[in-house]
């Protein structure tokens, strides 16, 4: 119980449950404003997570790995399915789509920076390829989005790979915004549109519906880039069962499922917290559709939404997926929401660690911000190192588990080296309640 | 002049020898017969040549076009020319849905009808069709220009940014913020030019023209408390 709430306590005050503070205070701001909180980040309600699984090390049943000398393999090849030319990353954390326009110049090259270091992918966003980052990432994923900005066979060509967007886990069935007072000169013309309107991106595609449409759409990409790279699907976590083997059937390379705590640069509230599913939960239902299809590991499914240390980035490989993708802890690692910017955090009403108005392109870290003077304050290079650095961690602390776990590669752990705490966390991800062996929905 | 037989071959044989034009152009004209509908024809091109495809060709035929001149002696499917950067492509019969979908440039001619969401999110392109459009054609279509010489569906130009639309015959209904607006000289010149390039006889003054009405390009979005 916080202090306030103890004084509260001591004064015979009590709170509501229901109409707490927070709720209240959004009560009044639709009331003054007449419209709905428009806000970045992802969703902060606390919904079953990574933290309620635990991993159960080696003892006399299981054989560990020396910890710190024998191998254990993080190499992961993404694409093997139909690409001439599949993606191999050194470390099974990927970097997630986020767009230029959305960050600065300067972040969308740290980000390129870092993960080079590192040995593994970053990703375009809904705003096209900057020569900056296409310069700087070794190994870049295309996105293929509904709004089509930027989006020419030039640049299709010099990918890694291509992402066909279909939602994300921020708000899956939404589509993109960036509103006008990020839309500078350069933002403007790579979107074809002028400068300061507000760009309300698509939500679905132009020219294909459904799923059989869909696999001509991934056949014509193919066939534009001589089936060199691979090709994702990504998806926001909702019917993730059926999602994957739709996907699959459609001809993705590579499934890529955003849980709901995925983070956004813009959209409305009561999407981000309202719609999608956890993390968590979707993991075994695409795991499931693969197995199913007899495609588990022969199309790789990377998995984002909320993933903040090694120990997420294990429980994810361990859950059945082959890598994951990361979006805000990379923001935050290059310096988003950093307590050296406290002061200039409350002059524009918010507080370092809950900055999240993304849209309004006034972040004092310089990262999601057009504003040229903010944007300097993030030093690419410094940003890149920073950034590899976190990805070194995230790769060593998923190792030290798996090690633990008995397993020389990242991929061989498994959910039975899993349990659960919660009831609610055994019966998404499918694993016991720790102490028995009681899967929910599955034992008795 | 180059003769490809797709049912002898495939589209993949096809695409990759137009593709290798890109590299080195040791051939200016293709032929191509009996595509039956097949997908994704001469997608992807990056080259100043001519294809003629005689038969029908199925979704995304030209997808994404750079240089080369494409002509379809039939109908084609969705997604016709979709995302096409620069040249041309015809369509001598109709074509179906999201016919020049984000097109940034060059110039599309449907010499027949075309489908619903003829020219959807349209980004710089100019879209020629000889007959009708279907509903939500230039639905946020961004730039460029759509020139209908019969009638269009409902719902034309629904959230419209910067595209401006020509239609002769009548318009079932208007989408939401576009507007119809004053044919001044400039337009007339500017549709004049691009009927003569489609090659079709029309009176531009029997034109009206229709743009956004631009109220929807902000939201009010000062709601930080």
């Amino acid at each position: 119980m916080s202090e306030e709430q103890d004084l509260n306590v001591q004064d015979g005050l009590r709170e509501s449950a229901t109409f707490d503070r927070v709720t209240m205070n959004e009560i009044r701001r639709a009331a003054e404003t007449g419209i709905y909180d428009i806000r970045g980040f992802g969703a902060k309600r606390k919904v079953p997570h990574f933290d309620d699984l635990l991993f159960l090390g080696a003892s006399m049943s299981r054989y560990p790995l020396e910890g710190y000398r024998e191998a254990c393999n993080t190499q992961v090849t993404l694409g093997t399915r139909f690409a001439k030319k599949p993606v191999v990353i050194d470390t099974p954390v990927t970097i997630a789509g986020m767009s230029f326009g959305a960050l600065s110049a300067n972040a969308k090259e740290a980000l390129g920076r870092g993960a080079s270091a590192a040995g593994t992918s970053t990703t375009t966003g809904d705003g096209g390829m900057t020569p900056e980052e296409r310069g700087q990432s070794s190994k870049l994923v295309y996105q293929y989005l509904p709004s089509r900005y930027g989006m020419n066979p030039d640049d299709l060509r010099k990918a890694d790979a291509i992402e066909v967007v279909l939602g994300q886990g921020a708000k899956p069935g939404g589509g993109g915004m960036l509103l006008g007072q990020k839309i500078t000169d350069r933002v403007a013309e790579m979107r074809t549109l002028p400068k300061g309107v507000d760009q309300r991106s698509a939500c679905r595609h132009p020219d294909w519906t459904g799923p059989d449409d869909l696999a001509i759409k991934i056949q014509e990409l193919r066939e534009i880039t001589d089936w060199r790279v691979p090709i994702y699907i990504k998806v926001g976590a909702t019917r993730t069962y059926y999602d994957t083997k739709l996907a699959v059937k459609a001809g993705a390379d590579v499934i890529v499922v955003d849980g709901m705590q995925g983070g956004t640069a813009a959209t409305q509230e009561v999407f981000i917290e309202h719609v999608g599913v956890p993390t968590l939960a979707a993991i075994p239902q695409a795991v499931q559709a693969l197995q199913e299809m007899g495609m588990h590991r022969e199309v790789q499914l990377i998995v984002s939404g909320g993933i903040r240390n090694g120990a997420d980035v294990a429980k994810c490989m361990a859950l059945g997926a082959d890598a994951v993708a990361i979006g805000t802890a990379a923001l935050v690692a290059l310096g988003c929401n950093h307590p050296k910017w406290d002061n200039d955090f409350k002059k524009i009403g918010s507080a370092a660690g809950f900055y999240d108005d993304y849209h309004e392109g006034k972040d004092p870290a310089g990262i999601s911000t057009q504003d040229p003077e903010l944007a300097q304050r993030l030093d690419p290079v410094e940003g890149g190192r920073r950034l590899a650095n976190y990805l070194r961690v995230l790769t060593l602390e998923a190792q030290t588990l798996a090690r633990a776990c008995g397993k020389n590669d990242l991929r061989n752990l498994e959910p039975e080296d899993l349990v659960a705490l919660t009831v609610e966390s055994a019966a998404m991800a499918r694993v016991p309640l720790a102490g028995t062996n009681w899967v929910p929905g599955q034992s008795f | 002049m180059k003769t490809i037989d797709i049912a002898a071959g495939s589209v993949r044989e096809l695409n990759q020898a137009l593709h290798d034009q890109a590299e080195h152009c040791s051939e200016r004209e293709f032929v191509v017969t009996n595509p039956k509908g097949a997908h994704n024809i001469a997608c992807g091109l990056d080259a100043s040549v001519a294809v003629d495809i005689h038969g029908h060709a199925g979704y995304f035929c030209a997808g994404m076009n750079k240089s080369a001149s494409v002509t379809v002696h039939g109908n084609a499917g969705p997604g016709l020319a979709e995302n096409m950067m620069s040249g041309s492509v015809r369509v001598k019969g109709d074509a179906s849905a999201a016919a020049g979908a984000t097109a940034h440039g060059g110039l599309l001619v449907i010499d027949g009808n075309a489908g619903s969401r003829c020219g959807i999110s349209l980004k710089g392109a100019d879209i020629v069709v000889g007959g009708n459009v279907g509903h939500m054609s230039c639905f946020m279509a961004q730039a460029g220009t759509l020139v209908v010489c019969g009638d269009a569906g409902e719902a034309l130009g629904d959230s419209l940014y910067e595209t401006r639309i020509y239609v002769k015959g009548s318009v079932k209904s208007l989408g939401a913020d576009c507007v119809e607006k004053e044919m001044r000289e400039e337009h007339l010149t500017e549709l004049t030019e691009l009927l003569n390039r489609a090659g079709f006889d029309d009176n531009p003054a029997d034109f009206k023209r229709y743009g956004s009405a631009r109220e929807l390009y902000n939201f009010k979005i000062d709601n930080a408390y």
